[in-house]
């Protein structure tokens, strides 16, 4: 009893510390730092005077700038439509092609999915440089359209491998069953593949969403000022502006942001399954 | 006109041929069973009959129309699978709904099925319970249930009882037999077990290497086996093989190396000197004391070389003189007592001349 307890923090332990030090006090300590004062030259006030007339100790102005202007609140939308977006176009395109590899003989079925993970092996600058020379020609570079280019690229093996993973998993016997007691080829995959492919969906969709919404590479380089999305503003804040509160506050209120649809997709699936 | 014809039908999967020129027709209302060891084409009959698989050639004809060009969605045929394949996203309700809901039936009147149906495999208090809360035998129920709901012409069952243990197996075997004279629906029933095709058909088709070696009632199919194959797949059966000396009418006279003359029946076209085999069941063997009185044609001296207590009765192994082993069951009507003898014991084994019966192929 002890023992197993031991080797449960032996194998749990260095993750754990990792996970407390690298990710848990970053995050509280961005906490702190959106309720702070931005230094001179980047980086942040000193909590305590050391000279009078200085901006120093805690504040909510970065909240206040923040709510009190609707330039946020569109931007966060528009960031939100983007990565809907790019996921949806993510789903529709990845759904056949990982529906036709899970039917795939299981020897197939691997190489298919070296070929869906080869393009990560080239670097991704590269890769969203290469949209510039494929949509340069037509005219069609610094836009939406141009932005959504290439967050679907980069992001289409995210939604793929979910689903391969989830679709491989069925139990073929189900779709004859379902032929057998009278459902036609849209039945089956209305009734049976598809309801029980929404986990795949869930975790893929949430694989592409989220680090769409913190892209800030793509709109830069693909898009027009006016597709700067929530990246892009933390990105500036951080490095352009440099207001630290500020950031840190975008990257904690996107968080918040994201909690909330993340929230309310599972509470929507939960009632959503109990129905059907 | 039979339900379903089965005419000629041929399946070949690269150089191996599945299914070999089969034709049978299984009347209306009848619980018929394929029956074979695995790969002998059971399973590819079925699903040809299911409509997932295409004959090479012949047909498939079901109350008189070729179902060549019907998809399996659009053929009053249902199957319970093997596996079941429930539906693990539905309720039993859902799952039992589903083939009315892909008919249209009205919510209204699918409710009242769905219970109807419920009750006939006693699983009411279940209706809202998903197929991973359910132990095996109601998840069979549930097959079955989903099945018959919507009244198909036909129910193909695939070794529907195979992922169950013995003793649920055998209550899962009455209940089939009432539901389907409840339902009067006419089942086909696929199985590799003998125990089943025998306590539950009308008719077996006992099926080999693609082809039926013997279609007949489940008594002709155990008593009266047409050749070697039948005779030793259902059930226990002693073979001894020797050649014809004598053919007369039904009775047949077997001379048999080391042992002398077996009386025996079989068909009369046989010629003297033709090798052939004499079948004889366990339970038709006598084996009592060796200076007992037995009246019966066949009798010799053997030696009880072990044997086997399953409870019920007691099987022996006896040493016949020439070389050859016997089996003999006595059933155990004395309440604990074990044996009746002993390893090494000297019997004398014997059977009437129509307990053997004379295969030849």
């Amino acid at each position: 009893m002890r023992s197993q307890r031991a080797l449960r923090w032996l194998v749990g332990g260095p993750p754990f510390v990792f996970l407390v030090v690298f990710f848990l006090l970053p995050a509280l300590i961005m906490v702190v730092a959106s309720f702070r004062y931005p230094g001179e030259f980047g980086g942040l006030a000193p909590l305590f005077p050391t000279k009078p007339g200085d901006e120093t100790g805690l504040t909510a102005e970065s909240y206040t700038v923040f709510f009190g202007d609707w330039v946020y609140f569109e931007i966060f939308a528009k960031s939100f439509g983007v990565a809907a977006l790019t996921t949806l176009v993510c789903l529709i395109m990845a759904y056949p092609l990982a529906a036709l590899i899970a039917r795939r003989p299981k020897g197939q079925r691997n190489l298919m999915v070296l070929l869906v993970v080869l393009p990560f092996a080239s670097n991704f600058l590269v890769r969203v440089y290469a949209w510039m020379i494929i949509l340069g020609p037509f005219d069609l570079l610094f836009n939406r359209f141009a932005v959504i280019c290439g967050m679907v690229y980069v992001h289409l093996p995210f939604m793929i491998l979910p689903l391969y993973t989830n679709l491989e998993k069925h139990d073929p016997a189900l779709l004859d069953a379902a032929q057998d007691l009278g459902a036609n080829a849209w039945h089956r995959f209305w009734r049976v593949t598809f309801p029980l492919s929404l986990p795949g969906i869930f975790s893929g969709s949430a694989l592409v969403f989220i680090p769409v919404l913190g892209m800030f590479a793509i709109p830069e380089i693909l898009g027009g000022k006016d597709d700067w999305i929530v990246g892009n503003m933390i990105k500036e804040s951080f490095l352009g502006t440099r207001d630290w509160p500020f950031g840190s506050m975008l990257s904690l209120m996107l968080t918040v942001a994201v909690l909330a649809v993340a929230g309310g997709a599972s509470w929507l699936a939960a009632r959503g399954m109990r129905r059907a | 006109m039979a339900l379903l014809e089965i005419r000629n039908v041929t399946r070949r999967f690269g150089s191996l041929t599945a299914v070999d020129d089969v034709s049978v027709s299984v009347e209306a209302g009848e619980f018929f069973t394929l029956l074979g060891p695995s790969g002998c084409g059971k399973t590819t009959l079925l699903r040809m009959i299911a409509g997932f698989d295409q004959p090479d050639a012949g047909a498939i004809v079901l109350d008189g129309v070729d179902m060549a060009d019907t998809a399996p969605e659009r053929r009053p045929i249902h199957t319970v699978f093997q596996s079941y394949a429930l539906f693990p996203h539905m309720t039993v309700s859902q799952n039992i709904a589903f083939p009315l809901r892909m008919a249209g039936i009205a919510a209204g009147q699918i409710a009242a099925r769905v219970r109807d149906t419920l009750a006939l495999v006693h699983l009411e208090e279940k209706e809202q319970h998903y197929p991973h809360e359910l132990s095996g035998g109601q998840k069979q129920r549930v097959a079955l249930a989903r099945s018959l709901v919507n009244r198909p012409r036909l129910l193909l069952l695939d070794e529907p009882l195979g992922a169950l243990d013995a003793k649920l197996r055998e209550e899962m075997q009455v209940e089939l037999l009432e539901m389907q004279r409840e339902v009067g629906i006419t089942f086909v029933f696929v199985t590799h077990s003998q125990t089943e095709a025998l306590a539950l058909s009308d008719r077996i088709a006992v099926m080999n290497e693609g082809r039926i070696e013997q279609l007949d009632e489940p008594s002709k199919i155990y008593g009266m086996p047409k050749n070697r194959f039948v005779a030793d797949f259902i059930g226990n059966i002693n073979m001894l093989e020797g050649e014809v000396a004598e053919a007369e009418g039904g009775r047949i006279r077997l001379r048999v190396q080391g042992l002398g003359e077996i009386e025996a029946r079989g068909d009369a076209a046989l010629h003297a000197g033709a090798s052939a085999a004499v079948a004889l069941r366990p339970e038709q063997v006598r084996i009592a004391a060796p200076d007992a009185a037995l009246d019966l044609p066949n009798r010799y001296r053997g030696k009880v070389h072990d044997f086997l207590y399953v409870g019920d009765v007691t099987t022996y192994i006896v040493d016949l003189p020439n070389g050859q082993r016997l089996q003999a069951l006595l059933p155990n009507s004395s309440p604990g007592r074990a044996k009746f003898f002993e390893v090494g014991d000297a019997v004398a084994v014997a059977w009437p001349a129509e307990a053997g019966v004379v295969l030849t192929r």
